[in-house]
């Protein structure tokens, strides 16, 4: 079964875009990866998700079930994490915790006490003396206290130190591999990279591509670094120039054999090609002037 | 129940300091009236030669010299505005400040229904309200048998529950913005509760603003009508029941459809 299908899905709030065509699905026990500019449409998408807001058009699924008429035990079955990590200041993170585990009706004190320890969050403390990085924690206990089907994190690791960002992301390998599904917007591409096993692109409210992250790097698109050279190569398909003394690095989709000819006149002393990494994928088709490999 | 309690626990200091205040300003108000009782032959006179001053506030049907109509403009103001005000603070903040501070969120992420939240919001309104009446009835209670007086029990029940009621509508008026709005509309909230109050004084002041009386929840507060009649306002009373209905009916419709940005 799909954790999540959206279809055409679209928002619109008045006449400013949201979303135009949304289209993806994510399959149970997937680690799924969201990646977007700010404004492109990832916290939209999640919210319509939610419940949050009403998709203008379209159609949205959690474990088969339309968001807008199961919405409340489909959200038994999701722990979220906004981006914002914004809670009741006057409250104590003990509380906090236990307000959420109330909310689900549920008693998930020895979890929880589990993820705070992993997490070294100090549950006596008021929110408002927390700072973001803490506050990233609440919520991350508040998602996964009551170990659920489905976590939907928007930007979850964005204000953690990396060793706590390592110990998050452990945490939620462990929930894959007990068969939760995990689905994430970020924009640490390296991350997306590292954990996910599908991703899909979003920009200005469209779906570019969604595809295994193994394959989103394939793209005919190498990476070329050259030594002993201080020009590019007279070529077309050329793009993402990057010149240091003495080396030349640059992305080419053209033809392999042009690509030899050129190089064969150029005094190179060493020559590399590589697969480009996320980033630059994301890079490439969010480069605004597409060329023939920035179409898709 | 969980939201009811969330609810009644983030608003306990408000509640605290509204209650403190308004029960310690009626105590003082009720002890001081032996004292001023004896000059109250006086003072009716002198308000009854005031014209529309007196007229705007009631106080030209009303007998100075008798605890109910001292209780009626004294006291009425005191907990009439300061609960209208306390009232007005919890309807128009229960809604609007969640989206503000982006709570809103947190609490729509969990499986509880929207008609849910507003239920345990609602509740919590009216609990706060009612738990600010009963204490400042129970200082009345012990402020009047500390002074050893008798008072006319019915009146005084009946400026209670009109005030109650007066209360309660004005947290529904403001609680109906408050699910429209999407940032805190806390001035506008205290400044709707001040135009009901003034509008009453309008409506006083001439007949021809009667229909003003209507619409202002403060209209079946007037304590002179309350004493002379004995009863309620019936007319004004219904009406008010209708914007408080209307207006929690309209919260529910409009919060339930609402995208939380």
């Amino acid at each position: 079964m799909k954790a999540i299908t959206t279809n055409h899905l679209a928002k619109y709030y008045g006449k400013s875009r949201g979303i135009v065509d949304i289209s993806f699905s994510v399959d149970e026990g997937d680690f799924f990866g969201f990646i977007g500019s700010n404004g492109a449409g990832k916290s939209t998408t999640i919210r319509i998700l939610l419940g949050l807001i009403t998709a203008t058009s379209g159609l949205a699924e959690i474990f088969g079930q339309d968001v807008k008429k199961h919405k409340t035990s489909i959200l038994r079955k999701i722990g979220y994490m906004p981006s914002e990590a914004s809670l009741y200041s006057s409250m104590r993170v003990k509380d906090i915790i236990c307000l959420s585990a109330g909310l689900r009706k549920m008693d998930c004190k020895a979890e929880a006490q589990k993820l705070c320890n992993r997490l070294e969050l100090d549950t006596s403390k008021k929110i408002r003396e927390l700072s973001l990085g803490n506050r990233k924690k609440v919520c991350i206990v508040c998602a996964m206290q009551h170990k659920p089907e489905l976590y939907i994190l928007d930007e979850p690791a964005s204000g953690l130190d990396p060793l706590m960002q390592h110990e998050f992301y452990s945490i939620l390998k462990e929930r894959n591999k007990e068969g939760a599904t995990i689905f994430l917007s970020s924009h640490i591409l390296s991350e997306i990279q590292r954990y996910c096993k599908h991703a899909a692109i979003i920009r200005e409210g469209k779906l570019l591509l969604s595809d295994s992250v193994e394959r989103l790097g394939h793209t005919g698109v190498k990476r070329i670094t050259l030594q002993g050279v201080d020009s590019i190569p007279r070529l077309e398909h050329i793009k993402d120039v990057k010149a240091e003394q003495g080396t030349i690095s640059f992305l080419y989709s053209g033809e392999p054999v042009l690509l030899l000819k050129a190089l064969s006149i150029l005094p190179i002393t060493d020559i590399t090609v590589t697969e480009p990494d996320l980033e630059e994928v994301f890079m490439h088709y969010y480069a605004k002037e597409k060329d023939g490999y920035g179409n898709i | 129940m969980v939201i009811f309690k969330h609810e009644m626990k983030q608003g306990k200091t408000a509640l605290i300091v509204w209650t403190a205040a308004i029960s310690f300003m009626i105590g003082i108000c009720i002890m001081i009236y032996p004292e001023m009782s004896s000059q109250m032959g006086e003072v009716s006179d002198m308000f009854a030669g005031m014209g529309s001053f007196s007229q705007a506030f009631g106080m030209d049907k009303i007998n100075f010299g008798e605890f109910a109509g001292f209780f009626s403009v004294e006291c009425g103001n005191v907990l009439g505005l300061g609960g209208a005000f306390f009232a007005a603070m919890l309807g128009i903040s229960a809604l609007a400040k969640e989206e503000k501070e982006h709570t809103a969120e947190f609490l729509l992420a969990h499986p509880v229904s929207r008609a849910k939240i507003i239920s345990g919001k609602l509740f919590a309104i009216t609990a706060q309200i009612a738990i600010l009446n009963i204490v400042v009835i129970a200082v009345t209670v012990f402020s009047v048998i500390a002074i050893d007086i008798d008072v006319p029990v019915k009146t005084l029940a009946l400026l209670f529950i009109a005030y109650f009621l007066m209360q309660f509508e004005t947290a529904a008026v403001t609680f109906c913005i408050s699910a429209f709005l999407s940032h805190s509309g806390f001035g506008a909230g205290i400044a709707l509760a001040a135009v009901f109050y003034f509008l009453n004084i309008v409506a006083n002041l001439t007949e021809q603003a009667e229909i003003l009386k209507y619409i202002t929840p403060f209209g079946y507060t007037e304590g002179a009508d309350i004493i002379m009649n004995d009863a309620i306002n019936g007319k004004y009373f219904a009406s008010g029941i209708i914007f408080t209905i209307a207006g929690i009916i309209l919260a529910f419709w409009r919060y339930q459809r609402k995208d939380i940005l």
